[in-house]
C-alpha cells in the first residue's frame, strides 16, 4: 500500500446543530490508501464527521483538510465520493437512468456499465429504484458515489439491510479499491465489519476516543475481542 | 455554467415526468376542460368570458408549474439528491436552468394545447398575436419554476408547499382583474397589485387579447423578466453547498 502523507486531516473540528454540540473539538488523521472505520454508538457524531469532511456540513470552528486542501474546496467535488445514510437516488428512475444522469454531471458515462458490475445490480438495472429492496437501493446508491472513480470514498453505513454473501462480497471490493490506491471512510455498527478495516476511529459523544489497528486496539484493553475492546472504551467512566 | 449539466438535468426531469402519465394527463386536460366550464358558466356573459379567457390560459401555466416546482425541489432537498448534487461539480444555475428548460417545454405543450382548445373551439378571439400568447404563457412558466424555487425553502413537508399556492398565487391572481377589473378596484388595492408581479402578466395577455401591443405592454413584461430573474437568484441562495 503506498502512504503518500494522510488524506484526512481533522483538527479541533466543532459542529454545532441545532443547540447541541454535536461534536467537540475533533482531532483525527486518516491515511491514504487505507480502509477507516467509523464506529461508536448512534447518535455519536459519525455522520455529521462525514459530512464535514465532505464539505455539506456547516461548521462551528477548527479545520479539515482533504489531500492538503480545505473541505469543501470546489476541486475536491471531483476527488471525493460520498454516499449518504439514506440512499440518495431518485425513487422514480430506474438504476440506469439514475447512474446516467449522474454520470453525464459528471462527465463519466463510460463508468455506467463498470459501477453497476462493481455493485451486483445488472439483473436490476432497467428496475424503478423505488421497487428495489433497501439493499439494493443502497447499492445503487454506492454506485453512484463509485462513478467518478475518486480518491477519497465516504460511505455512511454502506452494507445495512445487506445479507452476509454481499457484505463480504462489498468489503472485498473497499479493498481492492484500497489496494489501487484509494482512500476509504467506512461508518459502520457491525463488529465483523470493524475487523475487517486497516484501521478504526473510536467517538462517543462528539469526541474521538481511540484511534488505531484493530489489533492496536485489541491491544490496549487487553479485550479478547473487539466488541469486548469497544465496550471497555466507549463505556462511561 | 454548462451546457452538459443543464441538458442532463432537463432530460432526468422529463425522463421522471415521463413515468408520471395521471399528472401528465392532468397537466394537458385540467386547463382547456376548466375554461371550457367557464365558457358555460358565463354563457349569457359572452364579454365577460371574453375578458379572461386570454389572461386564464397563460396564467395556467405559472400556476401548474409553481406547484411542480414546489414539490420536485422539495423531494431533492428531502431525499438527500440535492445534497449529492450539491456535493458534485455541478453549478447551481445548471441544476435550475435544467428545470426551467424541462418545465417551459411541458408549459409549451400544455399552453398549445389550451389555446387550440380555447380558439378552435370556444370561440376565444384574439385580436393581437395568437403565438404571443403562448410566448408569454411559456414565460409565466418560468415564472412560476422561479417562484416555486424559491419559496420550497420555506416548506418543510409537501403540505407546506401546496399551501403556498392559494398563500401566495391566488391573492395576486385575485388582484389581477379576474372578477373585477384592475381599474374598478379600491385605489388602495390598485396600490398593492401594482406592487406584485402576478398583475403584471395578467395584463400582458390580457393587452394581446385586445390588440393593445403598445409600450404598457412592454412594461408588464420587463416585470415578469425582472422577476423571474430576481426569483432565481433568491432560489439560488437557498441551495446551500453546507447545511446545519
Amino acid at each position: 500500500m503506498s502512504e503518500t502523507g494522510p488524506a484526512i486531516v481533522v483538527s479541533g473540528l466543532r459542529v454545532i446543530r441545532g443547540d447541541r454540540l454535536v461534536l467537540r473539538d475533533v482531532d483525527c488523521t486518516i491515511e491514504a490508501g487505507l480502509v477507516t472505520g467509523l464506529l461508536g454508538p448512534s447518535g455519536c457524531g459519525k455522520t455529521t464527521l462525514m459530512r464535514a469532511v465532505v464539505g455539506v456540513q456547516r461548521v462551528a470552528g477548527g479545520a479539515i483538510h482533504i489531500f492538503a486542501v480545505p473541505a469543501g474546496t470546489p476541486e475536491l467535488r471531483r476527488r471525493v465520493g460520498y454516499m449518504t445514510q439514506a440512499p440518495s437516488v431518485y425513487g422514480d428512475l430506474t438504476v440506469v437512468e439514475n447512474l446516467r444522469y449522474f454520470a453525464r454531471v459528471m462527465d463519466r458515462r463510460d463508468r455506467v456499465r463498470d459501477v453497476i458490475e462493481l455493485v451486483g445490480l445488472g439483473e436490476y438495472e432497467h428496475s424503478l429504484v423505488r421497487d428495489l429492496s433497501g439493499g439494493e437501493r443502497s447499492r445503487a446508491s454506492l454506485a453512484v458515489a463509485l462513478l467518478g472513480e475518486p480518491d477519497l470514498l465516504v460511505l455512511d453505513e454502506p452494507t445495512v439491510g445487506l445479507d452476509p454473501l454481499l457484505r463480504r462480497e462489498l468489503w472485498a471490493t473497499f479493498h481492492r479499491l484500497a489496494d489501487a490506491g484509494t482512500t476509504l471512510l467506512v461508518s459502520t455498527h457491525v463488529m465483523d465489519e470493524a475487523e475487517r478495516c486497516d484501521r478504526l476511529l473510536l467517538m462517543r459523544e462528539g469526541n474521538m476516543l481511540a484511534e488505531g489497528t484493530p489489533a492496536e486496539l485489541r491491544a490496549r484493553t487487553a479485550a479478547p475481542t473487539l466488541e469486548a475492546a469497544f465496550v471497555a472504551l466507549t463505556e462511561p467512566r | 455554467m454548462t451546457v452538459r449539466v443543464t441538458r442532463a438535468t432537463a432530460r432526468r426531469v422529463l425522463e421522471q415526468l415521463r413515468r408520471d402519465r395521471r399528472s401528465l394527463a392532468l397537466i394537458v386536460i385540467v386547463p382547456p376542460a376548466l375554461l371550457a366550464l367557464l365558457r358555460f358558466i358565463l354563457d349569457a356573459e359572452r364579454p365577460a368570458f371574453q375578458r379572461v379567457a386570454v389572461p386564464l390560459v397563460g396564467m395556467f401555466p405559472l400556476i401548474i408549474m409553481f406547484l411542480i416546482t414546489s414539490i420536485t425541489m422539495l423531494r431533492e432537498r428531502t431525499s438527500g439528491t440535492l445534497e449529492r448534487l450539491m456535493s458534485l461539480p455541478l453549478a447551481k444555475l445548471d441544476l435550475i436552468a435544467g428545470y426551467a428548460v424541462a418545465f417551459a417545454f411541458v408549459a409549451a405543450v400544455q399552453t398549445c394545447v389550451t389555446s387550440a382548445v380555447a380558439f378552435g373551439l370556444l370561440g376565444v378571439t384574439v385580436h393581437g398575436s395568437a403565438a404571443l400568447v403562448v410566448a408569454l404563457a411559456v414565460t409565466n412558466a418560468l415564472l412560476g419554476v422561479a417562484l416555486g424555487l424559491f419559496l420550497s425553502a420555506f416548506a418543510t413537508s409537501e403540505f407546506q408547499a401546496v399551501q403556498f399556492m392559494p398563500a401566495v398565487l391566488l391573492p395576486q391572481i385575485l388582484l389581477s382583474g379576474l372578477f373585477v377589473p384592475h381599474d374598478r378596484m379600491p385605489h388602495a388595492l390598485r396600490i398593492v397589485a401594482d406592487a406584485l408581479p402576478l398583475p403584471y402578466a395578467f395584463d400582458a395577455l390580457a393587452r394581446v387579447a385586445t390588440g393593445d401591443e403598445g409600450t404598457r405592454l412592454h412594461l408588464d413584461v420587463a416585470v415578469v423578466l425582472g422577476t423571474i430573474l430576481v426569483a432565481v437568484a433568491l432560489g439560488a441562495t437557498t441551495l446551500r453547498r453546507r447545511t446545519p
